[in-house]
């Protein structure tokens, strides 16, 4: 028949190539993900440096596969060189306001390798519920998970999204907020959390990680050793957001360990003060780790190679924020403009899509420094009945 | 599938009773559900005046919901599924109860547009069982508007035919038997809304001849504007599609639309001009647009339905019959056209508080909930022509992906606003209840 177009010969065959050896490791921040693609007549190649660069092409060259009215598969000519811009490009789940089933974190990973996202940033644990089953403190998540049986991540489960995410070049980076967003940790672990003061007399309400008894730091070295081993990324997300100084403020003990460290009434003083050593122990297990931008307003002492998470966003703030973290010489993670969570009425995708990282006053060096960014689905408002299609 | 909704999986091991010995505290063994008038209504299909009030008394060992006729039982059997809950050892328990309820207003809707992005069967019948829990009593079914055409219909089979997204995303007469009848089995009724003169692009690929064509300079431009009121084949072709509309949508109402039209492309048109000249209606389009209304008001009252219209079908001054139902709307000062649509004698359906496809970020289900529909001024008359209110999912952003958690649980915050009295306000204590309301849904 005329106007049929002219097939050449089927093509039956994409040949992966990928130049470094090696399947069983994991992603990093450092993983090179470049590939070409070339597909021609009678032969399609994909060539790769590591293999998640091979994934990455993998997942560009099944977007390319057409089908027409006849049901026939076909590709066009293509010849594609393509690698990352940022290489940190993340995604955060929070599975303690609203549980999320195992499901849910796997169809997510999915979609998020569809979108060659490659960091799950696996918001576990906050004031809400304590949904992580810890083998050393079995009663963190008996006594503040939603529900200890039907409501928690075993083992097995954190397994299971780790292993799900290395096979589709994701990173899973977990976060242990603290010592702000720790309420659900107080029941299983008694004397951790700071008990607020009416006056003289314990209002019976807790607060924060208690940041003077030296039980915090022995219990933070115990959990953080067993989150550094069953946790293989480098990176750990160590929180340190909105600590509020109310109820540190209240309590007698606190406030006579703010005199004898001659904090005086600058309570960020005390926060730096936990979360330095709390820095030092994670930093001694031979983790890295990313914290909130608080901890970097504050002015704790940090590793050269913290990485800033830059969160806020009252009135575009957060571009000087930006500017600020790469200047002190730190690398910057941006999340402010992309608080998915946030929705509104219409196509809010495209205000995200206008978000240009990189504009922000600094020298090249500096930019150099943004690592990337992630998009935020907050869980106040989320659980496993609307979270597909609110965050995609 | 009330006894699916209270035991649910427990269904199974329901059959072996537990030795009574074992069990000191009372038992309550049977619902029996007593429908008290002569003509219960079982067969028919609810109505405006349907009568849905009921009286539950639960004690031991049988309790008994009365009602008048069966739309009554139908929401006292959706109370008494309420009330049953299960305790931490799979005992189901119900405390003893004495119920006399009804709703404070009589037409309790939600809208789903079908035209903006075709909606499958299941959307809509997943849909019908949530407005069921919530005695939602209307279906609005906006059902064909610019974007596409999925109305299957047996006289204009082109309209679908070239109307539609496509041959499968249709509504075939069989699906639209399924879904009034699914309604009605909830007490449901659906109203269905072919909305003329405006929102029809997508009635000119299947119907040549009936959307006005748009000119420029002296010469057509190829683009079409709102139904063409000035042909006589445009009265002939709407005769013949509201006598199938009335005989496959059995609701004595059908919704005429007669919102947002668009003038631009009538005035550009010189036939229409001419019209309007020979009229005498100046330059006054809201003339040409009431003259057409009133047109279609009169077919469709020769089928014997009554009819509800946007509320720019009043404000433009079209003649309507006495028992045209006014939708008002326009967010904008809603109060004062609820006054002046009720001060015109004419009945009204509030919608513009609720347009629930403006989500937003939080508990916007709180805003819907505070608003109170009588308060706008009027007299003790007017206030009683103020029959309901409906809310709104309009589907520019909406399709099957997404339906289900934006309109729900915040719908729900709208359905207790229609049916439950003035007097329930109280934020805090409707957050607890819609707590569980919105898990026992899921």
């Amino acid at each position: 028949a005329e106007n049929e177009p002219s097939w050449e010969t089927p093509c039956t065959k994409l040949l992966v190539y990928v130049s470094t050896p090696g399947c069983d490791g994991f992603p990093s921040l450092d993983s090179k993900e470049n590939y070409k693609l070339s597909v021609s007549k009678g032969s399609m190649l994909l060539s790769a440096e590591t293999i998640w660069g091979a994934l990455r092409g993998l997942e560009t060259f099944s977007q390319l596969v057409g089908r027409d009215e006849n049901g026939m598969y076909y590709i066009n000519e293509t010849e594609i060189v393509d690698f990352p811009r940022f290489p940190h490009r993340g995604l955060l789940l929070d599975t303690s306001r609203h549980y999320l089933p195992l499901r849910a974190i796997l169809e997510t990973l999915d979609v998020m390798a569809y979108n060659k996202f490659n960091v799950f940033h696996w918001h576990i644990v906050d004031d809400p519920s304590f949904p992580y089953e810890s083998s050393t403190f079995p009663e963190l998540s008996k006594q503040g998970a939603f529900n200890a049986m039907t409501h928690v991540y075993t083992a097995s489960d954190v397994r299971t999204v780790i292993e799900y995410a290395r096979l589709r070049g994701i990173r899973v980076i977990a976060e242990f907020d603290t010592p702000g967003h720790t309420l659900s940790w107080g029941p299983g672990a008694p004397g951790l959390l700071t008990p607020c003061y009416t006056g003289e007399t314990p209002s019976g309400a807790y607060g924060p990680i208690n940041p003077i008894v030296n039980s915090t730091y022995k219990f933070v070295t115990s959990l953080f050793q067993e989150v550094s081993a069953v946790f293989p990324d480098f990176f750990l997300h160590l929180g340190g957001d909105e600590v509020d100084f109310t109820c540190w403020k209240s309590n007698p003990e606190i406030r006579a360990f703010m005199m004898e460290m001659g904090f005086g009434e600058d309570y960020r003083k005390l926060e730096s003060f936990y979360i330095q050593r709390l820095l030092d122990i994670v930093s001694s297990l031979g983790k890295g780790y990313i914290v909130w931008q608080e901890v970097f307003d504050n002015d704790v002492k940090l590793r050269p190679d913290t990485i800033i998470h830059v969160w806020k966003d009252n009135n575009m703030q957060y571009l000087k924020e930006m500017a600020n973290v790469t200047r002190a010489g730190y690398k910057a993670l941006l999340s402010a403009p992309w608080y998915l969570n946030r929705i509104s009425y219409g196509q809010d995708w495209i205000g995200a899509y206008k978000v240009e990282p990189l504009s922000f006053e600094g020298s090249p060096e500096q930019k150099a420094l943004v690592m990337g960014g992630e998009a935020c689905m907050w869980g106040e408002y989320v659980d496993v009945t609307n979270l597909t299609p609110r965050l995609w | 599938r009330y006894y699916e909704y209270m035991f649910g999986h427990s269904r199974r091991r329901m059959r072996g009773r537990r030795p009574l010995a074992a069990r000191a505290e009372p038992e309550l063994f049977q619902l029996q559900v007593v429908i008290e008038a002569g003509d219960p209504g079982c067969d028919r299909h609810p109505h405006l005046a349907s009568n849905e009030a009921y009286h539950l008394t639960v004690t031991e060992p049988v309790a008994i919901l009365k009602a008048s006729e069966v739309w009554g039982a139908l929401r006292g059997l959706e109370t008494f599924s309420q009330l049953v809950h299960e305790d931490d050892y799979g005992s189901f328990l119900v405390n003893e109860s004495e119920i006399s309820d009804f709703p404070r207003f009589a037409h309790r809707g939600v809208l789903l547009d079908t035209s903006r992005h075709y909606l499958p069967l299941k959307s809509i019948l997943t849909n019908l069982d949530a407005m069921a829990f919530n005695k939602f009593n209307v279906l609005h079914w906006h059902i064909v508007d610019d974007q596409s055409f999925p109305y299957q219909s047996i006289y204009f089979p082109e309209l679908s035919d070239k109307g539609a997204y496509s041959s499968n995303l249709i509504y075939t007469p069989t699906d639209v038997r399924l879904v009034i009848e699914y309604a009605r089995l909830r007490g449901i009724r659906v109203i269905p809304e072919f909305d003329t003169p405006g929102h029809t692009q997508s009635w000119g690929k299947g119907q040549k001849g009936l959307l006005t064509p748009c000119y420029n300079g002296g010469q057509p431009t190829g683009s079409f504007g709102p139904v063409n009121p000035v042909w006589n084949t445009t009265y002939d072709f709407m005769t013949t599609f509201f006598k199938e509309i009335s005989s496959v949508f059995p609701d004595e109402f059908i919704h005429l639309g007669g919102d947002e039209v668009d003038f631009s492309c009538w005035r550009s048109n010189p036939e229409v001009k001419e019209f309007m000249k020979k009229q005498g209606f100046g330059t006054d389009y809201a003339k040409l647009e009431s003259y057409y209304v009133q047109n279609i008001l009169d077919i469709v009252s020769s089928y014997n339905k009554g009819q509800m219209v946007w509320q720019e079908v009043f404000d433009h001054k079209a003649q309507l019959k006495p028992d045209t139902v006014v939708q008002v709307w326009m967010a904008n000062n809603y109060a004062h056209e609820l006054s002046s649509v009720t001060g015109a004698g004419l009945t009204a359906v509030l919608s513009a508080p609720w347009y629930l496809d403006y989500i937003s970020y939080g508990q916007d289900w709180k805003k819907y909930y505070s608003v109170e529909p009588l308060n706008f001024p009027g007299s003790e008359k007017q206030k009683k022509l103020l029959i309901g209110g409906e809310a709104c999912l309009w589907g520019e952003f909406v399709d099957a992906t997404n339906l289900t958690p934006r309109l729900w649980p915040r719908a729900s915050a709208v359905g207790e606003r229609l049916w439950s009295s003035s007097n329930v306000t109280n934020l805090n204590d409707a957050y607890k209840r819609l707590t569980s309301h919105r898990c026992r849904m899921l």
